[in-house]
């Protein structure tokens, strides 16, 4: 009886060394231990000529070969597994190096960033954002900001007129006069667009953007005009920036300054860019005049504003290092590309 | 403006330097742009006494020894004439820079280092420099012009710098000036600035003279536009005598870039510069009938100005006339008439305030632009009228060079010229700084500034300078103070008293935000074009002449014609930047804008005209395919939720630059609000051969309302959707869209209908086209057993069969 079962192992074996497959060692497992057909599965058949005596010897040995079997099978399925594995790997092997096959992401205009940015700060700081037309007429860009006809300020912008009445506006803040005439205060407000103006040389364009600001309340003062900007520039240029405001000009602040930041490329101390006088021209700003209140029906003598201005292909330019303000308007992709992310 | 600091130390003392003194005009508003010494170029030269003078013989030239003070005694060779023992000239010692001069001797071609070097034979060691070789002219030091060597002073120190002894040590001030304040477009207004700033008292110049009466002629002086012509004050003076100005006023002239002419045109000149009054002298025996009427010049009436420019003038140009015709263009340019001549012995002087305006458009209409009519652009003020006109009286007894009489005019629409008081609340002007400024400093800043402080509590009563026309109110008052005080005293505070609001942006503001990183997941860059465009660009697409994008506000002042209308679609600006791209070598990519269009109902525009938010979407590359455009397109659907539908246009020529057979109308929710197609064969092969571009365009304003950012959670199906394919064999023009719509028509379980497959292989008949679909059934109510599943696709094949001529393969 025990031979039969060693002759049965030994069968099991030799026949197994031959396999390098593990779907074929399946299939002779099965062979051996298919419940139904295997051949283990048959010696226990076998019992049912044994004496009632002999059984339980029988039995056991046959469930010692069907218990050594199933041991067997299942180490010769974990090699081989581990083997066709280990091939397949192998067969699969890449080259990491070669190049990625990606989906490339498009970008936002580094001015839609500068502006977005620009947009998250002060929205922050409770303003809203408000487009007014590209299209203006002389009221809006002139003469509700205190620049009458005659007014030698108008000589600073060559205007683009498309009528006697209607021009394209030369600044953003014709938007500030549309909101004051529909808002009461407090009034916090940016005012991003396009502004036109006739020149075209190497460091203007005709059309570009501004960013116009406007804070209209009770007691507001020129030291909050610097606190504010204080908090824009650092955002925007980097912590350890400075502002300082000097004496400047525009028809619809009064006083009206003009505002530098620290150079951020040589921290002051004076290099190509700042023209090495350590301070860079960001923007204009200054208390909303009198005037302008008044022409939209807001009492100074109650409310005091402070306005500022920028460019922002100027900060744009500044903060990316873009050398020459017409590439902003070429799409020139290989320009583009580079404001991913 | 260039002021001299020599001419602006006349009327101030000024113990700081150049630099402190750029950076005192900086803080009180006044930009220096340039700051340059007028010797800058000039190094090393140093005065030299000529001890002996051997002439080298056969030849011009002679080798001098020169005494050069302390820096030693020198052998130079020199080939001036005028080179003779005992004289003081400059002399360029070695590593000295001077100007190196052509074979005239005069004109300067750039600037030269001296080296030791030798001629026949002899050793020279520098140069002796004639005026022009150290940037000298005539009017900047008698003498300068001669060609041969400068002959400095007799008792020059032998070794001293020459830079002081010719005024080369001078220095340049290009300051820029802000548009209110023309009352500094003068030396004089620069320097009660610079007076102010360094609390130093301001030296007025003369202004006094003695007029001589003896029998006058008979002048008359009327002003019939006196709108144009607010103030008009004339003077004659008689016994003038014609001749050269002092070599200081030619000096001063010359720094400030102005040739001396003779002495009574140099006065005119002087108080333009001085006091920022342009003033005009007319010979008096030119002016018939000895009048001057002001007024405005009749249609096509001829005026031959200074320059010998003949001119024919309409009633928009204002003129000064005598008794018979025009004289002067007022505020411009003297006539040719009337001009000071050598002989001339009586002179009518003119001082006059025109009305800025109308001496601009006036310059700008006839291209004749001068001096005075720049002065007069930017805004004289009366005082400087008077007060200039005083100046050059004085001048002219000054120079002796005639005399004064009596006979003075003013016709001023406001004779009297006083200062303007202004009452103000000190803790409201201060409050609008936010900072607090001590009385004395008040005081003592609007003192500096001629405001004549007072005051009483609260209460400061200033009064203003006749000059000062731009300060009006309280706040022109804070500003004066805070550009004087400094505005380093501003202390950042952070909207201390203002009320709290929210921000951000608004809803369509964020929706365009989403909708351009929607373009931006599509592989696009965000582009940004003018909003003007050329006529050009609507013939290139080949727009015909009733086309509504012809239809586009033109700009009357263009810079070029290039960009003379504003855009009426977005499309052309985008294929122009495709152009360029593919010209610069990038071959293939993708461009998206939002901008505006601009449309009106009547042209030229008599209302606001409707501005118009659009999409325009450039693809542009080899491989690039009518449906990779579809793509984006389809991505914003996605991104908002909704259905796009695509036609081909009923009429393609209203797209006269897509190719007819790959261009699409693009609907929501049945009306159109775009159109997508390829670029024209022809059209593409003019402009970039070899490449392809999609380009379309939507109207935003149209497809707002209906994108919407409101994310809602929907349940997900309690059964197993169902997915069958099923390819249909169908006539090539039977339209994809049209089964898939009437598919989902057909059956209420089908959610979603998906062309995978397009077949026109062997097996085929010609003519038509085998299409795959995937269909997905989503059940309900109950999980969907297969037979009913089949049941479905049989209904949908059975209704399809009714509109379509269909086999299912």
């Amino acid at each position: 009886m025990d031979e039969q079962m060693q002759a049965m192992r030994a069968e099991i074996e030799a026949a197994a060394q031959s396999i390098t497959d593990s779907k074929e060692m399946y299939l002779l497992r099965k062979q051996y231990l298919d419940n139904k057909t295997g051949k283990i599965s048959a010696l226990m058949k076998n019992m049912r000529d044994l004496t009632p005596e002999e059984r339980p010897a029988f039995g056991k040995i046959v469930n010692e070969l069907k218990t050594w079997a199933l041991d067997f099978f299942t180490a010769q399925d974990a090699r081989l597994k581990a083997q066709e594995l280990a091939q397949k790997n192998a067969a699969e092997q890449i080259d990491v190096t070669m190049p990625a096959s990606r989906h490339t992401c498009g970008a936002l205009h580094p001015m839609t960033l500068v502006a977005n940015e620009l947009i998250d700060i002060f929205a922050g700081m409770g303003f809203t954002v408000f487009e007014g037309p590209e299209i203006e007429n002389d009221y809006y860009n002139f003469t509700a900001l205190n620049t009458p006809k005659d007014h030698p300020a108008r000589d600073m912008q060559h205007t683009f007129y498309l009528s006697d009445e209607w021009l394209l506006r030369t600044q953003t803040s014709a938007g500030q006069i549309r909101v004051m005439e529909s808002t009461q205060p407090p009034i916090k407000i940016l005012s991003p667009g396009k502004v036109f103006r006739s020149d075209d040389d190497a460091t203007h364009s005709p059309m570009f953007s501004q960013m116009e600001g406007l804070v209209v309340d009770r007691g507001i003062t020129l030291c909050d005009l610097q606190g504010m900007l204080d908090v824009f520039a650092q955002n925007i240029f980097g912590e350890q920036v400075k502002t300082r405001l000097r004496p400047s000009y525009f028809p619809f602040t009064e006083p009206s300054v003009e505002v530098d930041v620290s150079c951020f490329a040589c921290g002051g101390k004076g290099c190509r860019l700042c023209k090495d006088t350590g301070w860079i021209e960001v923007l204009g700003a200054g208390m909303v005049n009198r005037h302008v209140l008044e022409n939209c029906g807001l009492d100074p003598d109650v409310y005091t504003g402070f306005a500022f201005g920028m460019g922002i292909e100027r900060i744009a330019m500044l903060k990316y290092g873009i050398p020459n303000i017409k590439m902003l308007f070429e799409s020139d992709v290989r320009v583009l590309e580079q404001f991913r992310g | 403006m260039i002021v001299p600091l020599s001419w602006l130390k006349e009327y101030v003392d000024i113990t700081i330097t150049p630099q402190e003194l750029q950076t005192k005009l900086f803080d009180c508003g006044f930009e220096v742009e340039t700051l340059t010494e007028l010797g800058e170029a000039i190094s090393g030269v140093v005065v030299g006494e000529i001890v002996r003078c051997d002439p080298i013989p056969d030849t011009h030239l002679h080798v001098c020894q020169v005494n050069c003070g302390t820096h030693g005694t020198f052998q130079i060779c020199c080939g001036a004439d005028n080179v003779k023992v005992g004289g003081k000239y400059p002399a360029a010692l070695i590593g000295a820079t001077v100007y190196a001069t052509a074979k005239d001797h005069v004109t300067i071609e750039g600037v030269m280092k001296i080296k030791k070097g030798k001629l026949k034979g002899y050793e020279s060691h520098g140069m002796l420099c004639s005026g022009v070789e150290i940037g000298l002219n005539e009017d900047l030091y008698p003498g300068a012009d001669y060609c041969g060597l400068l002959v400095l002073p007799e008792d020059a120190e032998p070794g001293a710098d020459v830079k002081p002894i010719v005024g080369l040590d001078d220095w340049m001030y290009d300051i820029s000036i802000t548009a209110n304040r023309p009352d500094c477009q003068s030396i004089l207004g620069i320097a009660r600035e610079v007076a102010a700033t360094l609390d130093q008292p301001l030296k007025m110049p003369a202004t006094n003279y003695t007029p001589v009466s003896s029998n006058l002629p008979v002048i008359s002086v009327t002003v019939e536009a006196p709108d144009l012509c607010p103030r008009y004050q004339a003077h004659y003076v008689r016994n003038v005598k014609i001749a050269q100005s002092p070599a200081w006023m030619r000096r001063r002239l010359a720094l400030v870039g102005i040739r001396s002419i003779s002495n009574i045109v140099d006065i005119t000149n002087y108080v333009l510069k001085e006091f920022g009054q342009p003033m005009h002298a007319f010979d008096l025996r030119d002016l018939e009938d000895a009048k001057i009427i002001v007024r405005r010049a009749k249609q096509d009436e001829p005026i031959v100005t200074l320059d010998e420019k003949e001119f024919k003038l309409n009633p928009n140009h204002l003129v000064i006339c005598d008794g018979k015709k025009p004289v002067a263009l007022a505020g411009i340019m003297g006539g040719l008439n009337s001009e000071i001549k050598d002989d001339t012995t009586s002179v009518l002087f003119e001082a006059a305030k025109f009305a800025r305006d109308n001496v601009r458009r006036t310059a700008r209409a006839l291209g004749q632009h001068s001096d005075s009519s720049a002065r007069f652009e930017k805004g004289v003020d009366e005082y400087a009228t008077e007060q200039g006109m005083k100046r050059a009286l004085h001048l002219i007894e000054e120079l002796g060079c005639g005399v004064v009489t009596p006979a003075g005019y003013c016709v001023a629409v406001k004779p009297e010229i006083a200062a303007r008081p202004l009452t103000v609340s000190v803790s409201e002007m201060l409050a609008l700084l936010g900072i607090q400024i001590p009385d004395a400093d008040i005081l003592r800043i609007l003192t500096g500034l001629h405001f004549a402080p007072m005051l009483d509590g609260d209460s400061l009563t200033v009064q203003i300078p006749p000059y000062r026309e731009d300060i009006e109110n309280a706040p022109d008052i804070a500003e004066e103070l805070i550009r004087m005080y400094g505005y380093s005293h501003i202390q950042p505070t952070f909207l201390a008293k203002a009320s709290v609001t929210s921000g951000g942006r608004n809803l369509r503001q964020r929706t365009m935000l989403k909708l351009k990183q929607t373009l931006c997941m599509q592989g696009c860059y965000e582009a940004v074009h003018y909003s003007f465009f050329s006529p050009k660009d609507l013939d290139l697409f080949r727009y015909s002449e009733t086309a509504p994008e012809r239809h586009a506000i033109r700009i009357l002042n263009p810079i070029t014609e290039d960009l003379s209308l504003m855009r009426t679609t977005l499309a052309p600006s985008m294929l122009n930047a495709v152009i360029r791209n593919v010209r610069s070598g990038n071959h293939t990519g993708r461009l998206f804008e939002i901008a505006k269009t601009f449309h009106s109902d009547t042209l030229p525009i008599k209302k606001q005209p409707k501005e118009q938010e659009r999409l325009c979407i450039g693809l542009f590359g080899n491989t690039m395919r009518f449906f990779d455009g579809k793509a984006v397109l389809e991505a914003i659907a996605d991104t908002f939720r909704l259905t796009f539908t695509y036609r081909k246009p009923v009429d393609t020529t209203v797209y006269p630059f897509l190719h007819p057979g790959m261009c699409a109308e693009v609907s929501l929710n049945g009306q159109v609000i775009g159109w997508l197609g390829m670029l024209a064969h022809d059209l593409c092969d003019a402009q970039i051969p070899e490449h392809q571009a999609f380009l379309a365009e939507l109207d935003l304003d149209k497809l707002y309302p209906a994108l919407t950012l409101t994310l809602r959670f929907e349940p997900l199906p309690k059964f197993p959707i169902v997915q069958r394919d099923i390819a249909l064999l169908v006539q090539k023009d039977v339209l994809c869209g049209d089964l898939e719509h009437a598919m989902l028509a057909a059956c209420k379980s089908l959610r979603k209908v998906s062309l995978f497959d397009v077949y026109t292989g062997e097996q085929i008949e010609a003519g038509k086209q085998s299409l795959a679909f995937s269909l997905t059934f989503v059940p309900t109510d109950h999980a969907f057993t297969d037979a009913e599943v089949d049941q479905f696709v049989a209904t949908i094949l059975k209704k399809l069969g009714k509109q379509f001529d269909i086999t299912q393969r």
